[in-house]
């Protein structure tokens, strides 16, 4: 586990030197990568249906406002009730208030990333409430005391021996690593929990605007219990979350869990249209928590197709930074290649300007979003706001205003290059430099240091200059 | 070939210019090889990825108006034998400079005629057979941003698979990045180093005695990470590969 005082270079370090991490990494981004190129293959057109699913997203995000109200009203209309939260600590008192209200004593929950943005698990248990994650790998985590290190995946980083250990640890049960006995295992001691249980809490993957209808897919039919068991339902959304139609909800599930897992559709999907009216089934009330907490923000700036995202999980499982160190070392609610974005966007004041430094910009996540998400274009425009704003490193803005200066200068970048091959000489030890001032060490820990070729390429040329003109 | 049909411009980048100097000579012989009348601008510098990636844009700005000014004196198709240095003038001139009207013309005029070496060979030249001939065992590593910025995905392993006595093996994770990012391998050194090594382990399990690329910057960070293994896997630009005649 990392602390969070510990820095985003130590908690690297730390996550590099996790074997049983590299396993668990290994094992899973591989697997949901090859799964995904397979997945969409199943597609007659994937590219197509990508380019639809991006048109609808950017579309919504460009009327976000008249879509939240239509969506509000016809929640409304259908006997739900809509919560608008400006941040965390809001939504945090919606639910807590309603749970309050209404004597809940007992509160279940499917997996809501929204809900891990804002805290909520501490601030129910705070308020005295029992909270229960049903979905597998949060419940796994929510034992371990951990927090989530993947968005679609929360317990990524175990390997399956060691969440073995821990349900022994945890539930006096007999130690196995056949994830057949262990989710047996989490089964029968969920069941009572969703039966028990006054208030259930889940997460949103799209809410359709045009009916109210909440989408929440998943592959144990967790969420379908966390919804309709308890008598109230409490669904936590991103604002950002809206799809105009059911048709186009109907174009983002074809690419969602292709993206995700490679399934052509999760194992179970649910449609959920307001509460009970009338019929014996599902809870008695609903509630929308519509979350912003920083994302309104967001619309119009550099980084506003953020919120066109669909939280997949491609993209980390593609990164070779997070295949190497997962997402705790982030530090963030949201990590890999989208948290990297996300997390600085979101909350601009915490301590998160070096998530952006954290690609070698390969392009990777862009290739594999469902929704084309340029994300490493917004990592640069990142990048250039810490620069803007002063919070970046002194040094590298000294260097490369002394390097544009010669760069805009041929006969000062030829000379900026002879002193400089001149400088590495005194270093250098068979043409490979040895010894290097901080921060270069950490380029020479398994690297040798290029030197400046004894004859540059203009060099080349103007020999070859004077020499057709000697002739 | 005796006539000379085609002229192009060649912008050489500063990191085949300061450190695989071999890399633009080779590309120079081999365009003047396929008959092709190259003008090499002098006063070529940077074109200012280091400082664009690094969010320092007003240097990059200062340096992509210096070589569009550079390169827009001449009306005939530039070549690149840098897969980023292309995508960066191609793609991210764009964006650098899309509040300067002096600069929109200029900048889509170069863009739309600046190619990456393989690219031109390909779509220019329209040539998959450059007639090299080398006894090597050859591997392709595919830069990050000519594979995903430019979208050139097969072009150079066609020119490669045409060298006569060459055999060509196949790299595992090959669309992996090296993890150079230029800052970021100092950065976050180790970060990067953990992705050197991936594609160090695939480069020697491939049993190839060179590896290829198209981009002096992964070039160069390969070589340094082999050089440090003490391997004797050599590394060599495309253009280097391209020339060769035993």
């Amino acid at each position: 586990m990392n602390s969070p005082s510990m820095s985003f270079q130590q908690r690297v370090s730390h996550a590099l030197a996790d074997g049983q991490l590299r396993i668990a990494l290994d094992r899973t981004t591989e697997r949901f990568t090859s799964n995904r190129v397979a997945g969409l293959a199943s597609l007659p057109d994937a590219d197509a249906v990508r380019d639809c699913a991006r048109s609808i997203r950017l579309h919504t995000l460009s009327k976000l406002d008249d879509y939240l109200e239509q969506f509000e009203a016809n929640v409304t209309s259908v006997g739900g009730q809509v919560h608008w939260a400006s941040d965390a600590q809001e939504a945090n008192e919606i639910v807590l208030d309603l749970a309050r209200s209404r004597s809940v004593k007992r509160v279940v929950k499917s997996k809501s990333m929204v809900s891990e943005e804002t805290e909520l698990n501490q601030a129910l248990i705070s308020g005295g409430l029992d909270v229960v994650e049903s979905d597998l790998g949060e419940y796994i985590i929510q034992l371990a005391g951990e927090t989530p290190s993947h968005i679609i995946a929360p317990a990524v980083h175990k390997t399956r021996e060691q969440v073995g250990q821990l349900l022994a640890d945890k539930l006096g049960v007999p130690m196995t690593d056949d994830p057949v006995e262990m989710t047996a295992t989490a089964r029968s001691a969920l069941r009572d929990v969703f039966l028990q249980s006054e208030m259930g809490i889940s997460g949103v993957n799209f809410g359709v605007a045009s009916t109210g209808s909440l989408a929440i897919v998943t592959n144990e039919g967790n969420a379908s219990l966390t919804v309709t068991a308890p008598r109230i339902h409490v669904a936590m959304m991103g604002i950002e979350r809206i799809v105009p139609t059911l048709d186009d909800l109907a174009v983002m599930l074809l690419v969602l869990a292709r993206s995700a897992t490679g399934q052509k559709l999760t194992v179970y999907t649910d449609l959920l249209t307001g509460p009970r009216r009338g019929d014996p089934d599902g809870p008695e009330e609903l509630h929308v928590v519509l979350l912003d907490n920083g994302r309104s923000r967001l619309i119009g700036t550099e980084v506003s197709e953020v919120l066109a995202c669909i939280r997949c999980g491609a993209c980390l499982n593609a990164c070779p930074v997070y295949q190497q160190i997962g997402g705790h070392a982030y530090g963030s609610v949201y990590s890999g290649p989208i948290g990297a974005v996300l997390t600085p966007s979101l909350d601009r004041e915490g301590p998160w300007h070096v998530l952006p430094e954290a690609s070698s910009l390969c392009g990777a996540c862009r290739e594999v979003c469902p929704v084309r998400i340029d994300i490493p274009r917004m990592l640069l425009a990142l990048r250039a706001e810490t620069v803007h704003s002063g919070k970046g490193n002194r040094w590298v803005r000294v260097g490369f205003w002394l390097y544009r200066i010669a760069a805009t200068k041929p006969w000062l970048f030829r000379c900026g290059v002879s002193v400089v091959r001149q400088l590495t000489k005194m270093f250098f030890v068979n043409g490979w430099l040895l010894r290097l001032p901080s921060p270069l060490p950490s380029w020479t820990r398994s690297r040798e240091f290029p030197v400046i070729a004894s004859r540059t390429f203009s060099e080349e040329m103007r020999d070859r200059e004077k020499g057709s003109g000697d002739e | 070939m005796s006539q000379t049909t085609y002229s192009a411009q060649l912008f050489a980048t500063c990191l085949v210019d300061a450190i695989r100097p071999a890399a633009g000579l080779a590309t120079l012989r081999l365009l003047e090889r396929l008959g092709v009348k190259v003008i090499v601008p002098s006063g070529q510098t940077c074109c200012g990825q280091p400082a664009f990636n690094s969010g320092c844009l007003a240097d990059a700005r200062a340096m992509a108006r210096y070589t569009i000014d550079l390169l827009e004196k001449s009306p005939v198709p530039i070549v690149v034998p840098s897969g980023s240095c292309g995508d960066m003038i191609v793609h991210r001139y764009r964006e650098l400079l899309a509040d300067e009207l002096a600069y929109a013309s200029k900048v889509e005029r170069v863009a739309a005629r600046t190619y990456e070496l393989s690219q031109y060979l390909s779509d220019v030249l329209k040539v998959q057979d450059v007639g090299a001939r080398c006894r090597r065992t050859i591997t392709y590593h595919p830069s990050c941003h000519l594979l995903r910025g430019l979208g050139v995905r097969s072009a150079p392993s066609k020119l490669l698979d045409s060298i006569t006595d060459a055999r060509c093996v196949g790299l595992s994770g090959a669309e992996d990045c090296c993890g150079f990012g230029g800052t970021f391998a100092v950065k976050m050194g180790e970060l990067s180093s953990g992705m050197l090594d991936r594609k160090l382990d695939a480069i020697v399990e491939s049993g190839a005695d060179t590896v290829v690329a198209c981009d002096a910057g992964c070039l160069m960070h390969i070589e340094s990470g082999l050089k440090r293994r003490g391997s004797n896997v050599a590394v060599r630009h495309l253009a280097e590969v391209l020339v060769e005649s035993e």
